[in-house]
């Protein structure tokens, strides 16, 4: 129940007047329709009938000889044999034979306008060969628009999620799926740091990444993307490629290059200038940051040719769709 | 805590509003980025007398949502524009980091506590 509340809560608000009127008049009286149907042949004693109303708990029962519906009795109907105390006395006596019927393929505005106007209970519904096929009640045609409507907010929800994916890479589907974010990083620009990095978490926040991981990602670039900044002589490059189960950032120069990297992977250990440290950097803590944030780091280094360091950062299971 | 509150502690201004009514549980200070990077949480205020653009990136790589800058130091237009692009709220304090943190914390805004030391090279 909570949920058609909250459906109904939603319904003014955002699922479009279109759906509503597409499901009054296309919805079909066979998809609402009770199909498991118990019936009686026109000999059952009414006895019979009140038994299987209360076992049932139905408000009237179709009655069928061989096949062909004769007529329905309904509560209406008991209660009158009740009063005469003619329990014993056969349907036949009691039912009304004019029995008002649907077809499965009508719209079931119609089927209901037919209830209204008659001010019946139920229709039974008739398929092609004129045999039973169900009953249709007001209850039954409730529950059917609400299950219409369910299925057509959670269309209207899919359709808005695509455009704003929930799971990661959840709107980009191949058997090999990679998206690859390049950037270039120019030496001794402190105005444009971060740029990068900020574009990359961007972008990962776009595909649906948690803002957890984005973060994780974001900060270990931005301290590689300074590094490029401060170390290198020509700048350097920052790639980024971002596949469903993991993210690999990539950050490389031409040099100067790393005397010795695990002297520099130490916290507080620094060769930074003096325009980095009064921009707040070039304190030693950079690699400390970075291997902080990734699961993998590897880094490679040679004096005249440059460093590469690599970040590996996986997406946790729950993450990916 | 919410801004409110943090202007009135510190007889503060705001330079840029922040971009929700955003409440912060926790404050770090420093002029070291790296430092601030290390120890960012979500829902932190930063406390800094580095005004430079690279205060406004390292709170967005790492979700801070607002930058207290400390000694009356007003931070250049470039810096302001850039905070407003991404949605970070920019307060500035009369007094020094040491005073401005003083402040917050008798107000009821804790730091990080108790941290282990780390060996420096």
């Amino acid at each position: 129940m909570s949920q058609q509340f909250s459906l109904f809560a939603r319904m003014g608000k955002d699922l479009p007047l279109s759906i509503l009127h597409e499901l009054t008049c296309e919805l079909k009286v066979s998809r609402v329709m009770t199909t498991e149907i118990t019936t009686l042949p026109s000999t059952a004693s009414m006895q019979e009938v009140k038994e299987l109303l209360r076992s049932h708990r139905i408000s009237g029962i179709p009655i069928v000889d061989e096949e062909t519906l004769v007529g329905v009795v309904s509560v209406e109907d008991l209660i009158l044999a009740l009063e005469q105390h003619a329990l014993d006395t056969p349907v036949s006596r009691f039912m009304t034979p004019q029995v008002l019927t649907a077809h499965p393929e009508e719209p079931v505005f119609e089927a209901l306008k037919q209830l209204e106007r008659q001010g019946i209970g139920r229709l039974l519904v008739l398929d092609e060969d004129g045999k039973l096929a169900g009953i249709l009640t007001k209850g039954d045609i409730m529950l059917g628009l609400l299950g219409a409507l369910q299925q057509a907010y959670d269309r209207v929800e899919r359709l808005g999620r695509e455009r704003q994916p929930r799971y990661f890479f959840e709107a980009l589907v191949s058997d090999e799926t990679s998206l690859i974010l390049s950037y270039h990083v120019r030496p001794n620009d402190f105005t444009q740091g971060g740029r990068a990095s900020a574009q990359v978490k961007k972008a990962l926040l776009q595909i649906g990444a948690t803002p957890q991981l984005s973060r994780r990602v974001a900060i270990a670039a931005y301290e590689a993307e300074i590094n490029l900044i401060i170390h290198t002589d020509d700048g350097g490059h920052i790639v980024v490629k971002i596949q469903p189960e993991k993210i690999t950032v990539v950050a490389h120069d031409t040099g100067p290059g790393i005397a010795n990297v695990e002297l520099a992977r130490q916290p507080g250990y620094t060769t930074a200038s003096e325009t980095a440290r009064e921009m707040g950097f070039g304190a030693g803590m950079g690699l400390t940051n970075i291997e902080r944030c990734t699961d993998e780091m590897h880094i490679w280094s040679a004096i005249g040719s440059g460093t590469r360091i690599e970040m590996i950062f996986y997406v946790p299971p729950e993450e990916s769709a | 805590m919410k801004v409110k509150e943090i202007i009135e502690a510190i007889a503060g201004e705001i330079l840029v509003p922040p971009a929700v009514d955003i409440e912060v549980d926790r404050a770090f200070a420093a002029d070291l980025m790296s430092d601030i990077l290390a120890f960012a949480q979500p829902q932190m205020l930063m406390i800094t007398g580095m005004t430079n653009l690279q205060a406004v990136r390292t709170a967005e790589m790492s979700d801070m949502p607002v930058i207290l800058f400390a000694r009356g130091k007003r931070p250049p237009a470039a810096l302001l524009e850039l905070a407003q692009e991404i949605g970070i709220g920019i307060l500035l304090s009369p007094y020094t980091m040491y005073e401005t943190s003083g402040l917050l914390y008798q107000a009821g805004l804790p730091g990080m506590g108790k941290l282990p030391t780390v060996q420096q090279q």
